[in-house]
């Protein structure tokens, strides 16, 4: 086991090394500078300064050669600073990373949960009204757009009800509440993000879930559980339900990479400063530092999430142990 | 899962973003403001005004602050010298007044005597220096630094006094001193692009930096030792609030005071009971112009007759009426309208396509094999208009040319181009039929970049390849004339040849649309908008919505 642990792990060195060199090349091969929303078509902006931004950028050199440099540099674990204000990538990346990943974590951990119940209860109820209407409710989440989804409840709630506040992590005088106050602030502007959240993506686990009981349910061991006499509740709770929340654990490694990512869309409408926005803005301002920090972060987690969710099925699932061979 | 990083919706967002992606400083007029006329009766003081701003400023250092909501902020914590008073005139700001020598080479700067940088040091005549010099500095990131080339050598005389001699004589030197003026104490020895002042300035403006939540809101509070007295409202808010619709519903639950708005919210979602009620809408000038511009070198548009027949074949108001919902106005040259320096007696030419099609004729362009569309030599009259993805403005627009056009046999088609893209096909290669486009001007009306025949090298502005020796000895003259209504007759002229020449087609300047909650007093509209008496809008205590914060 560990050794295979060891391997999987010296693996990812150079996987992560091809990724982020495609990455740089890719980003770097696509039109545009990141000089260019500060000075094209600015009639004050000479041919000379123009040339002179790119020159202290270091965008005269070889891409291989901008590689290098920032290779290195990422080795010491430094992702270099932004192009277009100048921080540390990681300064800006830890800004953001908090909201997303509060938001993210609250949706997922809802999401398994609601997903759940609604794939036991599929099942439970397969093809009866219940079920079709619960299909019904989780494909309508998944279809219908967020923006619009968004703009109709903050009208709703909001404008017509006046019990939430429109957008925004914080009210304007946030900083000079009580911490319960400032509680309660951050809970009511995070209501309507994670339920859109979580609304639009119950589809998946609530439909793996049912699909993965109703297929246990089939399964031989379950007929003989019912031969030995065993209450339906017990085979459906102890033996189908367990059975069946293995594939979860395979979906959950691979939101691993998720968790730090936030969707552009709704951190936009709702004008949270998260990571969507920070990635968003950075490829709009071909910002390469950040956009190449927030790639290799995002690869990185990628990989460790396939890692862990390997490690996790061998652990919950016996038959897949790895063995000495 | 929708987890990941969502791009689906990239031309919902990019639509907000604006359709001039760069923006002069010096058309940022916020701050400024001019003496107050005799009937100040008594105003009270606090209150915040919170404005929404769609994106986060980068950098408060105002001479590398490339982007609107950085120079927006700046413009309320620093001056420059010289400023644009309520009628676009320049008049002194930090400088009381100047002087231009009769060789009209040098000028010279009195700087006022009682100004206070905010953490209390004096303000002084090496500040000017210390921002000149850094402006000029090639290691320093600064898209600025073209007017101050210019200059051949910057002198102290005292404390407060500057001597700016230029290698020739240059009109727009003068307003490129509205620059805003760093503290030479603070900055020094620092590197200007990682210091913590980039995140924290001191200025000598109405408004001291108070707190920054970087994608959320920068906040100011008044300076009360500022020159021209502290202004009245105490805080200034600026929240960052990037999609459109939510700035819309976040004034109907009256948190945001101050938003620009997009023609159909002006005209239509804003005009229920409760925005009547509680807000007031302006409709103000931008400096900025939409235009059709003709690759000059292709020879389709080398007869100066095409280009006329086109003018005439398009109809301006249609497109205004169409694509602003009428908040716009049509345009006959180069210059901001109702500007000094735009030649108001020219009279644009009316729709009409039927002198468009005998002005063709005349050129030798007629439908010969009968397929609807114009033929001469065997190649038809067939072009392509490329454009920018997300300006749905300008995409619009082309598509309302295309069916003027085929209208009179001439077959038009569209490409739109990711930015970076048509940036590259469009100033550096040079591979366009046409392209619709626009300018952002600067207050200062100095067409060099554009329209000069030098400025046609890879990479500068004069992309379709404009060359008209009177017009280049007429920018250059006027570049030398400091009196304003010299030079404005040197403008018109430029205007007229211009527009006679037709190397765009000039179609509009779209309004800059205000909305501001009705509490605020004072906002006085003059030709430039209405941000130059900024510090003196008020609020009657009785509607004040914000508690006043206590100074340290």
């Amino acid at each position: 086991m560990l050794t295979y642990i060891t391997k999987r792990l010296l693996a990812m060195i150079p996987l992560l090394i091809g990724i982020s060199f495609i990455s740089f090349v890719v980003i770097h091969l696509a039109p545009g500078k990141p000089t260019d929303l500060v000075t094209n078509l600015n009639p004050k902006v000479s041919l000379e300064a123009r040339m002179n931004l790119n020159k202290l950028y270091g965008l005269d050199k070889p891409v291989t050669h901008q590689f290098r440099m920032w290779f290195m540099r990422m080795l010491k674990l430094d992702f270099g600073e932004s192009f277009s204000d100048g921080r540390p990538v990681l300064v800006k990346i830890k800004e953001r990373l908090p909201i997303t990943l509060a938001i993210n974590i609250i949706a997922i951990v809802l999401i398994v949960i609601i997903g759940v119940i609604l794939g036991v209860i599929g099942c439970v109820f397969q093809d009866k009204f219940i079920d079709k209407l619960i299909t019904i409710l989780v494909f309508i989440g998944f279809a219908m757009p967020s923006f619009w989804l968004a703009l109709i409840l903050m009208d709703i709630f909001c404008i017509k009800l006046g019990w939430l506040p429109v957008l925004g992590i914080s009210s304007v005088d946030f900083d000079n509440f009580t911490p319960l106050f400032k509680l309660i602030d951050l809970a009511k502007h995070l209501v309507l993000p994670i339920f859109i959240y979580v609304f639009g993506s119950l589809v998946g686990i609530s439909r793996y879930m049912r699909q993965s009981m109703i297929e246990t349910l089939n399964k031989p061991f379950i007929l003989t559980a019912r031969a030995k006499g065993l209450s339906n509740r017990t085979i459906l709770f102890k033996h189908v339900l367990r059975n069946s929340l293995l594939p979860l654990v395979t979906l959950l490694g691979l939101s691993l990479p998720g968790l730090i990512s936030g969707s552009v869309i709704i951190e936009s409408i709702f004008a949270i400063p998260g990571m969507g926005r920070l990635f968003f803005e950075a490829v709009m301002a071909r910002d390469y530092p950040v956009i190449m920090g927030l790639l290799v972060i995002g690869a990185l987690l990628t990989m460790l999430g396939n890692f862990l969710a390997d490690i996790a099925y061998s652990v919950v699932d016996p038959r897949i142990r790895y063995k000495k061979s | 899962m929708k987890l990941g990083y969502n791009f689906i919706n990239m031309r919902f967002l990019l639509s907000k973003i604006s359709p001039y992606v760069f923006l002069i400083y010096l058309s940022i007029l916020t701050t400024t403001s001019t003496a107050l006329g005799s009937l100040s009766q008594n105003k009270d003081y606090g209150d915040a005004i919170v404005i929404a701003s769609s994106a986060d400023a980068r950098t408060l250092i105002p001479i590398l602050a490339s982007d609107s909501a950085s120079s927006q902020v700046c413009s309320h914590i620093f001056n420059g010298l010289v400023k644009y008073n309520k009628d676009l005139e320049l008049v002194g700001d930090l400088a009381e007044r100047w002087e231009i020598s009769p060789d009209k080479l040098t000028i010279t700067f009195y700087l006022r005597k009682d100004v206070w940088w905010q953490d209390g040091t004096k303000f002084t005549a090496k500040d000017v220096e210390f921002t000149f010099k850094k402006l000029i500095d090639p290691t320093t990131l600064t898209p600025y630094s073209g007017d101050f080339q210019m200059v051949k050598d910057f002198q102290i005389i005292d404390d407060y006094t500057i001597k700016v001699t230029y290698k020739e004589p240059f009109a727009p030197g003068l307003a490129s001193w509205g620059m805003p003026i760093i503290p030479k104490h603070l900055l020094e020895n620092q590197d200007l692009h990682k210091t913590a002042f980039i995140r924290n300035p001191i200025g000598t403006g109405p408004y001291r930096f108070k707190s920054w939540k970087s994608q959320q809101k920068i906040e100011l509070y008044y300076y009360d030792k500022y020159f021209e007295g502290r202004p009245y409202i105490s805080r200034y808010i600026s929240r960052v609030i990037p999609d459109e619709d939510a700035v819309y519903l976040q004034l109907q639950t009256k948190d945001i005071d101050y938003a620009a708005l997009s023609p159909i919210a002006y005209n239509f979602k804003t005009n229920t009971n409760f925005f009547q009620k509680n807000f007031t809408k302006f409709r103000l000038p931008s400096f900025s112009y939409t235009y059709l511009g003709y690759n000059l070198k292709n020879e389709l548009f080398s007869d100066k007759r095409v280009r006329i027949a086109l003018d005439y074949a398009i109809d301006k108001q249609e497109i205004i009426n169409i694509v602003f919902f009428g908040l716009a106005k049509p345009i006959t040259g180069p210059f901001v309208v109702d500007s000094w320096a735009y030649n108001k007696q020219i009279k644009m030419r009316s729709f009409d396509p039927q002198k468009a099609e005998q002005l063709l004729k005349e050129v030798g362009w007629i439908d010969r094999d009968g397929d609807g569309i114009l033929d001469k030599d065997n190649k038809r009259f067939e072009f392509t208009i490329t454009t920018n993805q997300g300006n749905e403005q300008r995409i619009r627009t082309a598509e309302i040319i295309q069916k003027r056009l085929k209208n009179i046999g001439i077959k038009v088609n569209i490409k739109v181009l990711e930015w970076s893209v048509f940036i590259l096909e469009c100033t550096e290669k040079r591979n366009f039929d046409t392209v619709l486009l626009g300018w952002s001007l600067s207050l200062d009306p100095d067409p060099f970049d554009i329209w000069h025949s030098s400025k046609t090298r890879q990479g500068e502005f004069n992309f379709i390849g404009y060359s008209n020796a009177e017009v280049d000895k007429l920018i250059i003259q006027a570049r030398q004339t400091f009196d304003q209504q010299e030079r404005a007759n040197l403008y018109h002229k430029i205007h007229q040849i211009i527009f006679d020449e037709q190397p765009y087609l000039f179609l509009y300047t779209p309004d800059s649309l205000l909305i501001i909650d009705k509490r605020f007093q004072g906002i006085e509209v003059g030709p430039g908008g209405i941000g130059h008496n900024f510090i003196k809008w008020w609020v009657p205590k009785h509607l004040q919505r914000y508690k006043e914060i206590i100074q340290e």
